[in-house]
């Protein structure tokens, strides 16, 4: 259904200066002073230009693609992208070599600068990253690619440049998978839907005539397991997003639910549900053995892998009321991890390991918060009316999740939509979607 | 001494009296204005009937899956009504408010069908008789976001399915 292109990755050229480069940026605080950035559109010849109009119907390729660079830095919270106007030298001489003095004295620290060529209807993108303060080239890579990959090509550019400035991987390449909401409450049509990170390129994966929720992307595939109420049998099923092919996971004689990928994407771990009790089951995909891992009489749900699949983190109400436990991944040793004050559920282990996000319901208010794996270190991110369901960013630095408004007594007022916020508790803000949107599952990152 | 303990009644019979009618208005507001005990609906607004004095609902407190009395007084009702159409089978819907998560309302969901459905079993209903499905808080029938619309849309609903 959706067609991954072949991303033919070619780096030419690959310098990164090691010598202590003057910019870093410190993304484990909040960052309340965003590094100034100047983006330079893309350089690009005519000839080339020519040949993009007719295969893309785009103008100027170059500006496009930078900003999408620029857009993504800005969402990231840690860059400030200078506006273009103030821009004293033109983009295919800054390339060449930046006057960098040109570029202090707008306060940018930083400088993207690229060229745009096309050749045997291939799109060629380079690339340099300049450190305006120290005077130097911090970085320089360049890409081939077809000319409809063109966004991906500015992620993948974000990407790198997140890395060399704050140290980690970033998480620009990536696609957000989610359910869509279109009509009123009492008759919601669900769709699953799929976009680029930065809210591009949207396509729907089902049509709408059953109920699906909680999409959840495979992290090493192309793979997503969600809940279908195909034939009004709730069941989990798993969809290929290249081929769209759609399979129920098992034959269990009643709902399954609550499914989840194992970090090496070999198992779904989920909930079954039978006689009024919910436990908590895996399956491996090759050979289709299925073992269960809890059996209590409460309910277990919410299942989720620690990223070194020793650990299970889910959600039980064995206590009396909904918390956080954590078990060993052949479900011994099972723990209690949360003891504040209200209900706690969706537990979900951070790809860094040290970390569980949650969501909290106290005082009829909800929060989304995160704990370290033995329970200790709470801290609520955000407080809200309604909003459950975070998934990491496959950095671990960023969580999605969605967020409903109050309606009024005649169910007027009534949406859903997509936020995220940093694991900082700063730079939240919400997530554009064409439709009403819940459930989000970030992947991982598309490229390396 | 005299003095002071009649004052010290006159004290206890003036407490006394504000407890019993603060009680008594708070019992008054929540039967009109709620249609709800506790926070069980206690209505008939979104109640169908299976039958002439059969309603297809019960409903249940946040988070619990206990029947009430007239809950178990509805669920005799469809046993009765069960037994008498022996050739209709039902499929009992569990169903939750939206706050709460989702996936543990779809577990919620399915405990409360099956309260209902282990109920009829008791009343002599064959087992094979009665399906359940779990809806979580996907299939609201009051779209408000208040504690009114919220106990309506605690319930399970026993549905024919032939």
């Amino acid at each position: 259904m959706i067609k991954i292109l072949n991303f033919t990755f070619l780096v030419f050229l690959f310098l990164i200066t090691k010598a202590n480069s003057l910019i870093e940026i410190d993304i484990t605080r909040g960052n309340l002073d965003p590094l100034p950035i100047a983006v330079s559109p893309l350089f690009q010849d005519d000839k080339s230009k020519k040949n993009l109009i007719s295969e893309l119907k785009i103008e100027n390729i170059g500006s496009e693609i930078s900003s999408v660079v620029e857009n993504n830095l800005k969402i990231s919270g840690l860059f400030n992208p200078l506006s273009k106007e103030a821009f004293l030298q033109k983009p295919d001489i800054a390339h060449l070599k930046p006057r960098f003095e040109d570029w202090a004295l707008i306060k940018a620290q930083a400088l993207i600068t690229g060229k745009v060529t096309v050749e045997n209807k291939k799109l060629k993108v380079e690339f340099r990253l300049w450190d305006i303060l120290a005077g130097r080239e911090m970085m320089a890579l360049a890409f081939t690619t077809v000319p409809s990959n063109w966004r991906r090509v500015g992620h993948i550019i974000s990407d790198k440049v997140y890395e060399r400035l704050t140290g980690e991987k970033g998480y620009f390449d990536t696609r957000i998978i989610y359910v869509s909401e279109e009509g009123p409450k009492t008759a919601r049509v669900k769709k699953l839907a799929i976009m680029d990170q930065d809210g591009f390129n949207t396509k729907y994966l089902t049509l709408g005539n059953e109920l699906v929720l909680t999409p959840r992307f495979n992290p090493t595939s192309q793979m997503v397991t969600y809940l279908s109420y195909f034939k009004n049998l709730p069941r989990v099923y798993l969809l290929d997003i290249e081929t769209g092919t759609q399979e129920v996971v098992g034959d269990f004689p009643g709902m399954t639910f609550a499914p989840r990928f194992s970090p090496d994407g070999k198992k779904i771990i989920m909930s079954f549900a039978k006689d009024g009790n919910s436990d908590i089951y895996t399956m491996d995909l090759e050979n289709r053995i299925v073992e269960r891992i809890t059996n209590h009489p409460s309910i277990d749900t919410s299942p989720s892998y620690s990223p070194d699949n020793k650990f299970i983190t889910f959600n039980s109400d064995r206590s009396g009321f909904q918390q956080i436990y954590v078990m060993k991944s052949d479900g011994s040793n099972v723990k209690r991890i949360s003891f504040g004050k209200g209900l706690y559920g969706t537990p979900v282990w951070s790809p860094r390991g040290d970390l569980i996000a949650f969501t909290k319901l106290h005082k009829g208010k909800f929060y989304i918060g995160v704990m370290r794996t033995d329970g200790s270190g709470e801290r609520l991110l955000t407080e809200n009316y309604y909003q459950e369901a975070p998934s990491w960013s496959p950095n671990g630095r960023v969580l999605i999740f969605y967020r409903e408004t109050k309606s009024n007594d005649k169910g007027e007022g009534f949406s859903a939509k997509l936020w995220s916020i940093d694991l900082t508790g700063y730079n939240e803000r919400e997530v554009q979607t064409e439709t009403d949107a819940s459930d989000p599952s970030w992947s991982s990152l598309l490229s390396n | 001494m005299n003095f002071s303990k009649s004052f010290r009644n006159t004290f206890l019979v003036i407490l006394l009296s504000l407890i019993v009618s603060a009680c008594a208005t708070k019992k008054t507001t929540t039967q009109v204005e709620g249609q709800m005990q506790g926070d069980v609906y206690t209505g008939t607004d979104t109640v169908k009937y299976l039958a002439d004095g059969v309603p297809d609902r019960v409903f249940f407190a946040t988070n619990e899956s206990i029947l009430t009395t007239k809950s178990r007084d509805t669920l005799r009702k469809q046993a009765n009504w069960l037994r008498e159409n022996s050739s209709i089978n039902v499929v009992v819907e569990g169903h939750a408010d939206e706050r709460g998560t989702r996936e543990y309302n779809l577990a919620l969901g399915e405990r409360r069908a099956n309260a209902a459905k282990d109920y009829l079993i008791t009343y002599g209903i064959s087992a094979d008789r009665i399906s359940v499905i779990s809806y979580g808080k996907e299939r609201p029938v009051d779209s408000g976001s208040n504690p009114l619309s919220w106990s309506k849309n605690r319930r399970s609903v026993t549905v024919k399915a032939n």
